[in-house]
């Protein structure tokens, strides 16, 4: 079976919704992040999509497009040691208790 | 907030997914140990916004009207835009396809979202939605007439799937009725979905 990502050819009657939404400034962010990550040589494309493909079916068609890219830096700096699940909880945390 | 500046995407007044918070909070980190400078992101940010299709228009304007031009950018395009000082990313190919009375092509990118940003700015929802990824190679006519593009019949259709390490340009058709108009005004008939393949450019008014 064909991992999620690789949608060509699914089956699909869903007419194309041709809206678009404005950006978010943490899309704004993500999308950002990744080219300076890129540029420090932190993360390349193909991991980028590694990542994103390592994401369960579930989690993959349930979460938005950058939310996809937002999970797949976290696992790839995570992996290389850039930083820690727990930091990032933690900073998220703070993050919470901020904006309350 | 003192460091707004170095946190873009603090929006404090709308709750935010998790996956955006996790976002923020890496960046977070990101700045806070010096792995990444504090104005890195937002400077990526406005020079990103600066990318549109009008770059892409620009070049596809060029090749109508200049056929060595044209010549140079079907066989080697990183060196042709690059003419017209479009530097591209060493990362990714960039190949230009041509649209004819003949054949019409159509990109997509089954997999994720691969774009030719650098001419095209960033692609629009509908390029990344799994409807158009599923559907556009097996009934790419069908999808192309929900963007109200007709193609006759005998008109051959060539679905193309972009990667990472190769995106697509479409050149579309010079439309009827421009001939003698200068490259500005050719430009602004060359609309995104044009260069995508799900349109053609616009004829001259």
């Amino acid at each position: 079976m064909p991992s999620a990502h690789d949608r060509g050819g699914l089956p699909s009657r869903e007419p194309i919704d041709q809206t678009s939404h404005e950006w978010a400034d943490w899309e704004h962010l993500v999308n950002a992040m990744m080219g300076v990550l890129r540029r420090h040589g932190l993360i390349n494309v193909d991991e980028l999509r590694r990542g994103i493909e390592a994401m369960t079916p579930a989690e993959y068609e349930s979460s938005s497009y950058y939310e996809r890219w937002s999970a797949s830096i976290e696992h790839i700096l995570v992996e290389k040691g850039v930083l820690s699940t727990e930091e990032i909880t933690a900073a998220t945390r703070e993050i919470d208790a901020e904006w309350g | 907030m003192s460091d707004d500046h170095t946190h873009p995407g603090l929006q404090h007044d709308v709750p935010l997914p998790g996956r955006a918070k996790r976002a923020v909070a890496i960046h977070r980190l990101l700045v806070s140990k010096s792995i990444v400078g504090p104005d890195e992101v937002r400077e990526t940010i406005d020079r990103a916004g600066r990318r549109t299709p009008a770059d892409g228009a620009r070049v596809v304007a060029r090749a109508w009207t200049d056929p060595a031009f044209k010549t140079r950018l079907m066989d080697d395009p990183r060196s042709a835009v690059f003419e017209l000082g479009y530097r591209l990313s060493r990362d990714a190919g960039l190949a230009v396809v041509e649209n004819t009375d003949r054949v019409h092509h159509l990109v997509v990118c089954t997999l994720c979202s691969c774009y030719p940003t650098a001419m095209l700015g960033q692609p629009p929802d509908w390029y990344k939605s799994f409807a158009y990824r599923q559907r556009a190679v097996v009934e790419p006519r069908a999808v192309m007439r929900e963007f109200g593009l007709h193609l006759d019949e005998d008109v051959a259709v060539r679905v193309v799937d972009s990667t990472a390490d190769l995106r697509y340009l479409v050149l579309p058709r010079r439309p009827n009725g421009s001939e003698g108009m200068p490259e500005a005004e050719l430009a602004e008939l060359v609309t995104r979905d044009s260069m995508i393949g799900v349109g053609q450019a616009r004829n001259p008014a």
